[in-house]
């Protein structure tokens, strides 16, 4: 039982790190999904085969954010508060996206009206490029230092957090998510919107490399150390070998590395961070470490065994459940079930 | 002006109103997904096609719902941090561990396995899928549980320590704190209080058509189930409540005395339980009320002769222990919530009694002369005023734990973000309110128009005999 001879605070350090990984290799998909709306959903079939792509997937995605919240607030209640009151109003903003986007899936297909329909697709797309720009946004602050008074307290204002550097993180998320819905559309579709969303992930992949690159640099020349340097290596040349597959049409190996890239560029900013968790740009006394932000040996002990124990359960039944939607949607798959319902709905007259 | 920017009223209206919105949606997916799975086992057992339509309808009617209260609760999440960073700082060793927990052992669980029950009907096997909607239904029932206990916590707070020199509350004990005895009682209490609101929107549903005449086949079954469900969720809730009223008496006498409005400490056929009450707007004097001697004391005490103390002693009492200040809750909001949370509970089960006695044996329910019409009127509006109830039942408990954030360490002025201006908060709470506002209505009248479209008939397998489902897409 004992787990005291490990340094618990920098092993939840690196879970809290991984649970946002997954967080954005998982979500990270379904704001690209959403936001390919506004390129490949010509009609109301392509979109349903775009949205159904992700359908029975993007709750249990979505939960990575919440359980990497929870253990945010559980293992550095320090971190979680100065981190959540000082950036309150970019999170209100991706809390009203993700509302948003939440509900139009479940509310979209309630009813046949064209106009109704519009809304909701309207609402997924806003409300997966915002999240997916604010994250990268959020992220690039911290690893950068914010200001904070000497009780942590972020003193800045909203618009502190739109620095150049910042607004990079940010467009680099956008992309890097948006590339990544794209190569999954290719992955879980057939037919001729397949081939569209390969030439749009060819376009799109180009302007991410350019992106990606530069916030990586700009984030090594100003914060790399440690693992920074080959973690975000890795991340840029999975990037490149994603796109290379993409032109290939070997949608799998490009998904693959897209999530490769996705996950060490995200450990690449944790490892810059290390082994701060909020730096302080103003004074560096102020700032939060992992260290003086984490909770007591106790409650890291009880944490550790639940993670050990549950996070081995939880990715076998996430990984079960993808293999049971591993099929392709075609829009003879919505087509069918259309008929299906049609059928059932002339029966009961 | 600055009255109405002032951070902390600005902060407590925010949560209690999302919080309340949130919970909206929580009695339905708790509840309505074992309903869901009591109807799927029965299809699957049966091979009745009427259980497959009930299990789809309501079904529906659970999803629409489920995203609701899903999205809603990011919200509750981020809010401990975004608006009550204090709190958050001074409890987060404590309180953060349960909410973890939830994340891992239960939401987890309930996200994945919604997604294979609604996509999974033609790619698992049947009983593979039936098993899915039970472990939500078990995911539900678990998140329940860790987030009750993290609320009791804040009721009655056990198995901490405090480090005075990082000053703040550390775990010494997740069992303790766990099996807080406070948890114990308000997780059933709450769990059947689901059922009830569950119940009171099977009651509705089946009775719009019952009314009308239509789906009876499939109607009258869920009429029954919703009967039952009431009787027996409310004599649970009751049983639990009750449990729940004597550990309150013992950790936080105060909400007790405030529920009752009890100034001075009462004993025996004193302690009695007003049913109504008129007093003078500061609340100090009577003018007029209807009693029920020994009540209290039998409520508080499980004795006739037991005493109650009132809030004027316990006043006292904690300005010596916790120094000066005001100690006690609202008292007309605390007063009117639990009389209305127990009178409109109890108004369900007596209803839903008559109900069962009035449709025994297939019988079309008569009563006196009144036209069956009204009979099913009263029947409908079961879903909003049992939903109602479990509204008024959160605002008592939460309301009458005022001032306390964490009832005698943490008061709920010392809880709040101090660096997050009222004009933040008012522009949240603006956007909230409006983006609520929207999808309520939204959603409910999705739910009108999924009810009104009733059930629909499933295709059968030519070879097999057998209700297919179709396939599902978004």
């Amino acid at each position: 039982m004992d787990l005291a001879g490990f340094d618990l605070p920098t092993l939840w350090f690196w879970i809290v790190a991984a649970l946002f990984i997954g967080y954005f290799v998982l979500d990270g998909f379904d704001f690209g999904v959403g936001m390919t709306l506004q390129f490949l959903g010509r009609d109301d079939v392509d979109r349903r085969v775009l949205i159904n792509t992700i359908g029975p997937v993007w709750d249990l995605n979505e939960t990575w954010v919440i359980v990497a919240g929870a253990a945010l607030f559980a293992a550095f209640p320090e971190w979680y508060a100065t981190l959540f009151s000082g950036f309150y109003l970019a999170l209100l903003v991706i809390l009203l996206a993700l509302i948003a986007r939440g509900v139009s899936f479940e509310y979209r297909h309630q009813r046949p009206e064209a106009s109704w329909k519009a809304r909701f697709d309207l609402m997924i797309i806003i409300g997966s490029a915002v999240p997916a720009m604010l994250w990268g946004v959020a992220f690039a602050n911290i690893v950068q230092g914010v200001p904070l008074d000497a009780e942590h307290n972020y003193i800045g204002t909203f618009f502190d957090l739109l620095s150049p550097y910042a607004l990079l993180g940010g467009l680099t998320t956008l992309m890097l998510f948006f590339t990544h819905g794209a190569v999954f559309v290719t992955l879980k579709t057939a037919g001729e919107i397949r081939e569209r969303a390969q030439r749009l992930a060819a376009r799109s992949g180009a302007i991410t490399v350019v992106v990606a690159a530069a916030f990586l640099l700009w984030t090594g020349f100003a914060h790399g150390a440690g693992w920074f340097w080959p973690l975000a290596a890795v991340a840029a040349a999975s990037l490149v070998a994603a796109l290379l597959a993409n032109l290939r049409g070997a949608e799998g190996v490009s998904f693959t590395f897209m999530a490769v890239s996705i996950a060490t560029a995200v450990a690449a900013l944790f490892a810059a961070l290390f082994p701060d968790v909020m730096p302080a740009s103003n004074d560096a006394a102020n700032g939060l470490t992992i260290e003086n932000a984490a909770s007591s040996p106790y409650t890291l002990t009880v944490m550790s065994w639940t993670a050990l124990i549950f996070l081995p359960l939880i990715l076998a039944y996430q990984g079960w459940t993808y293999w049971v939607f591993r099929k392709r949607i075609t829009r003879q798959t919505i087509e069918n079930a259309e008929l299906d319902q049609s059928a059932a709905e002339e029966a009961a007259r | 002006m600055n009255e109405l920017l002032d951070p902390l009223l600005l902060a407590r209206w925010q949560f209690g109103l999302t919080t309340i919105y949130h919970f909206l949606f929580v009695p339905i997916t708790i509840g309505m997904a074992t309903t869901v799975a009591i109807f799927q086992t029965a299809w699957v057992r049966t091979d009745k096609v009427v259980y497959l339509q009930l299990t789809r309808f309501f079904g529906t009617l659970f999803l629409i719902n489920f995203a609701m209260g899903v999205v809603t609760g990011i919200v509750q999440e981020f809010q401990f941090g975004m608006n009550w960073s204090e709190y958050s700082r001074f409890v987060g060793d404590v309180f953060g561990a349960p909410l973890a927990l939830e994340g891992l052992l239960a939401f987890f669980l309930e996200a994945t396995f919604i997604g294979l029950w609604i996509f999974g009907w033609d790619k698992l096997p049947r009983r593979l899928h039936l098993a899915t909607i039970w472990i939500v239904a078990a995911g539900t029932v678990l998140s329940a549980y860790f987030i009750i206990a993290a609320n009791a916590f804040m009721q009655n707070p056990v198995g901490y320590a405090i480090n005075e020199a990082k000053g703040r509350a550390e775990l010494v004990d997740i069992w303790e704190l766990l099996t807080n005895p406070v948890a114990l009682a308000a997780f059933p209490h709450t769990i059947f209080a689901c059922f009830m609101v569950t119940a009171g929107l099977i009651i509705s549903a089946a009775a719009w058509h019952l009314a009308r005449g239509q789906h009876r086949e499939s109607m009258r079954p869920a009429l029954r189930l919703g009967l039952w469900m009431m009787v027996i969720a409310a004599a649970l809730t009751t049983f639990f409540g009750d449990q729940l009223s004597l550990s309150m008496v013992a950790t936080q006498p105060m909400k007790m005395a405030a529920a009752e409005a009890t100034f001075n400490t009462v004993c025996g056929a004193d302690a009695s339980f007003s049913v109504f009450t008129l007093g003078t707007p500061d609340g100090y004097t009577e003018l007029f009320s209807i009693r029920i001697p020994y009540l209290l004391s039998l409520l508080s005490t499980h004795s006739l002769d037991g005493c109650v103390e009132g809030i004027i002693d316990l006043q006292g009492q904690y300005e010596s222990l916790y120094g000066p200040g005001d100690y006690t809750p609202i008292i007309w909001i605390t007063y009117w919530s639990f009389r209305w949370m127990i009178g409109l509970g109890l108004a369900h089960a007596a209803i839903a009694a008559v109900g069962l006695w009035l449709t025994r044996g297939g019988r079309e329910p008569r009563l006196f002369r009144i036209p069956p019409r009204l009979i099913w009127g009263v029947a409908i509006w079961s879903f909003p005023l049992s939903l109602g109830a479990m509204i008024v039942g959160w605002i008592f408990t939460e309301m009458g734990r005022q001032p306390w954030l964490v009832f005698g360490l943490l008061p709920t002025e010392s809880g709040v973000s101090p660096n997050v201006s009222g004009l933040e908060v008012l522009i949240s709470l603006v956007a909230f309110t409006l983006v609520y506002g929207t999808l309520a209505v939204v959603e409910f009248r999705l739910i009108v128009r999924a009810i009104q479209k009733g059930p629909a008939t499933p295709s059968v397998d030519e070879q097999t005999g057998r209700a297919e489902p179709a396939t599902t897409v978004y």
